[in-house]
């Protein structure tokens, strides 16, 4: 039995680089010319890859025509099935947005039919609409009918609403008054309430508090445990969506290179985002990364002296050899430790000066991260220099990585893997009592 | 465009499963969705209300504002144009000739400024969640009804207070039934169908902001509404005419002071008026598909 409620066929999307003006006005009526004609779109063959660094070449280049237009998705096809949760990960401007949006139908494809089943709400952002000067009562029914609901719906569930966004007591303020959590709560709540058969979610999680967000991730497993309801859900939170998807697809420059099950493709995902690189060097001063307050020369993780590889009983020594050009500033420079799921497992930072007092010139700091504090697996560094521990002078993320190799220390014989992010020495007591 | 095929896409279904949406790259002219104008008629209420209530929220004296601007203006008028320019208004009280100009005018005006900036304005709605775009400009027309109903009870005081003093005016009491409803439509609509045709023209190239900002205005004096049609020259008499909003504002003075109603005009202005209703939403259905991309 085939219960498939949305199937995409070949869909592509191109947009045009570049400011709107008379340039853009020659290629509309170029276009337009061509579809009176009965003729394709002229700059679909032209359209390239959604690849910055080939867009990076194509500004550079004396014939623009052909180049200013790329592809922000590239015959994408996929079938959903009633019940299903569909992720949709990629990095940052891989599409997936564009994606959700012409599934919602704020915009459309240039190519391409999508079919759907059953009625369809997105959730692309919270609170869309929502009027400052309007009191919570009167947005939420604002809200509730922006997102498609009927007014006797939001009255039949207005008492609901309101008790699982916690704001009884300011249900009749301007929600100009409420503070930012306050408000979010409000919004997410209408949102929650929403029953279509098919909900489209775009990384609306990542707004709020940590407990907030349980809430979310709640919410949406049970409508995702529901079973008759269909959830496409766009998150960087890869442990959400290995533990709320039951299928997931792959995009990477606007096409699809993987659909399946959410496991595989998620350490696929994470694999290409990470390095397993554990040492990187810029010898050139001009390609390093830098900035006119600090340039990267060369930053590695390395076991200690005495160990080949790094382990659990190891640790690993972080070095990063750099200039900074600040006279007289406050800099730090800070470390994410990311596990291979996604998850900062924590950070640890070095004041270099901190009354005002940096000496501009070449350092080099070690953070030597103890034995027996990670568990084993691959890691990978985020690097951020700033000043005054407030501003970002310049981010690197993922700029080198390392995998600990298991030991058995503490374990007797048994080498198995164990769970968890840590793994820490704990001293146990043991005491014969009788 | 209209392709090849015959009848909506859908026909051409591989399978014989039914869905309940299908979404192309390009949809047939005639396919409107205006059924899903019909879903949505809530939101259309709900987005009259905020436009209504928002307005006068933190102000003590409330709706009572709408009866300032069009007052003041009509003082205005009356100081400049007719103690001071001494332009004729048929005989009649000048407060009362200029506020049956304005009231109606504003009408007009305001739901042409507001439909015309309809994608600009509610981009951050439009780029988030989707429902049937002509809901907006619809509920403008419909919100500004509310304060034309204000405007309109000010000149209404005005129109009896004259009339029991004994002004010399000449009422057409059924016309004042019957035609009032059918003059506030034709403006609804006029104003409607400009106003989204200029929205869809605004989105990528904003170029017409700018012309409907000030040309509002001069629109106005290419209006009889600060003077009677009847001190029109003849050879500027077909420029005036050819104004879809002169014969109405005519023919709404006419009803309640006397005077002859343009007949023929005002049926022209009626096929202007739908002509610029079905091109309007001809236009505005073919932007609200991928406006989003270059607003």
């Amino acid at each position: 039995m085939s219960d498939t409620v949305i199937s995409v066929e070949n869909i592509s999307k191109i947009y045009r680089l570049g400011e709107v003006g008379t340039g853009s006005l020659a290629h509309d009526v170029n276009r337009w010319w061509h579809r009176l004609r009965g003729k394709d779109d002229p700059y679909l063959k032209v359209g390239q890859v959604n690849d910055r660094t080939q867009v990076a070449k194509a500004t550079n280049s004396k014939k623009k025509n052909a180049e200013d237009w790329v592809y922000a998705l590239k015959d994408i096809s996929f079938e959903v099935k009633r019940g299903e949760v569909l992720g949709i990960i990629g990095q940052n401007g891989a599409g997936k947005s564009t994606l959700l949006k012409i599934l919602s139908r704020v915009t459309t494809q240039t190519t391409g039919h999508i079919r759907l089943k059953g009625r369809v709400a997105s959730l692309l952002e919270v609170g869309t609409g929502f009027h400052s000067e309007l009191t919570g009562r009167e947005n939420l029914y604002l809200n509730g009918a922006i997102l498609g609901m009927r007014k006797r719906e939001i009255i039949r569930k207005f008492d609901e609403i309101v008790d699982f966004s916690g704001c009884e007591r300011y249900i009749d303020t301007p929600v100009k008054r409420y503070s930012s959590g306050m408000y979010v709560r409000l919004a997410f709540a209408v949102a929650a309430f929403l029953e279509p058969e098919i909900l489209i979610v775009d990384e609306v999680l990542a707004v709020g508090d940590a407990s907030f967000q349980r809430k979310c991730l709640g919410k949406m497993k049970s409508v995702a445990e529901s079973g008759d309801r269909t959830v496409l859900f766009v998150s960087h939170n890869m442990s959400a969506v290995k533990s709320l998807c039951t299928t997931a697809i792959y995009l990477d420059n606007g096409q699809l290179t993987g659909s399946g099950a959410p496991g595989p493709l998620v350490d696929q995902y994470l694999q290409n985002k990470t390095t397993n690189q554990n040492s990187v060097e810029w010898p050139n001063e001009s390609t390093a990364p830098g900035n006119e307050s600090v340039r990267l020369h060369r930053v590695s993780a390395k076991p200690p002296t005495g160990f080949e590889i790094p382990n659990i009983d190891s640790g690993v020594d972080i070095e990063i050899l750099f200039t900074h050009f600040l006279n007289g500033a406050n800099l730090d420079v800070t470390l994410y430790i990311i596990s291979n799921s996604g998850d900062v497992v924590f950070e640890t930072g070095i004041l270099v000066s901190c009354e005002n007092d940096s000496v501009p010139g070449k350092y080099l700091v070690t953070a030597p991260l103890p034995s027996h504090l990670l568990n084993c697996g691959k890691y990978h560094i985020n690097l951020v220099f700033g000043q005054d521990q407030r501003h970002v002078l310049l981010k690197h993320d993922a700029v080198v990585g390392f995998e600990l190799e298991n030991t058995n220390t503490g374990r007797g014989r048994n080498m198995h893997p164990t769970p968890g992010v840590i793994r820490p020495m704990i001293h146990w007591r043991i005491k014969r009592k009788s | 465009m209209p392709s090849k095929e015959k009848g909506p896409a859908i026909g051409q279904e591989p399978n014989p499963e039914t869905w309940d949406l299908v979404i192309h790259p390009t949809a047939p002219w005639w396919d409107l969705h205006l059924r899903d104008v019909w879903q949505y008629r809530d939101l259309m209420w709900m987005f009259v209300r905020r436009d209504f209530v928002s307005v006068y929220k933190q102000t003590v004296l409330g709706p009572v504002w709408f009866f300032v601007q069009p007052l003041l203006t009509t003082a205005m008028f009356t100081l400049i144009f007719s103690n001071v320019a001494k332009l004729p208004t048929d005989g009649l009280p000048p407060m009362l000739f200029y506020l049956a100009g304005v009231t109606p005018w504003n009408y007009f005006a305001t739901c042409l400024t507001k439909t015309s900036s309809t994608f600009v304005t509610n981009a951050h709605i439009f780029g988030k969640v989707y429902f049937p775009r002509l809901i907006t400009p619809l509920s403008i027309v419909i919100s500004n009804l509310i304060q034309f109903g204000i405007q309109f009870l000010l000149f209404f005081g005005f129109f009896l207070f004259y009339w029991l003093k004994g002004a010399p005016m000449n009422p057409n009491w059924i016309g004042i039934v019957v035609l009032t409803p059918l003059l506030l439509g034709l403006m609804a609509l006029l104003g409607l169908g400009s106003g989204i045709i200029i929205s869809s023209l605004t989105t990528k190239y904003r170029d017409f902001t700018f012309l409907v900002a000030f040309g509002i205005q001069l629109a106005m004096y290419a209006t009889p509404v600060i003077y009677p049609a009847s001190l029109v020259p003849e050879k500027y008499r077909f420029w005036i005419d050819l104004n879809p909003m002169s014969p109405v504002i005519e023919a709404f003075r006419a009803t309640y002071l006397g005077g002859p109603i343009p007949w023929t005009s005002l049926a022209i202005a009626t096929a202007v008026t739908l002509l610029s209703l079905v091109v309007g939403i001809l236009v505005f259905k073919r932007v609200e598909r991928d406006f989003m991309d270059t607003v």
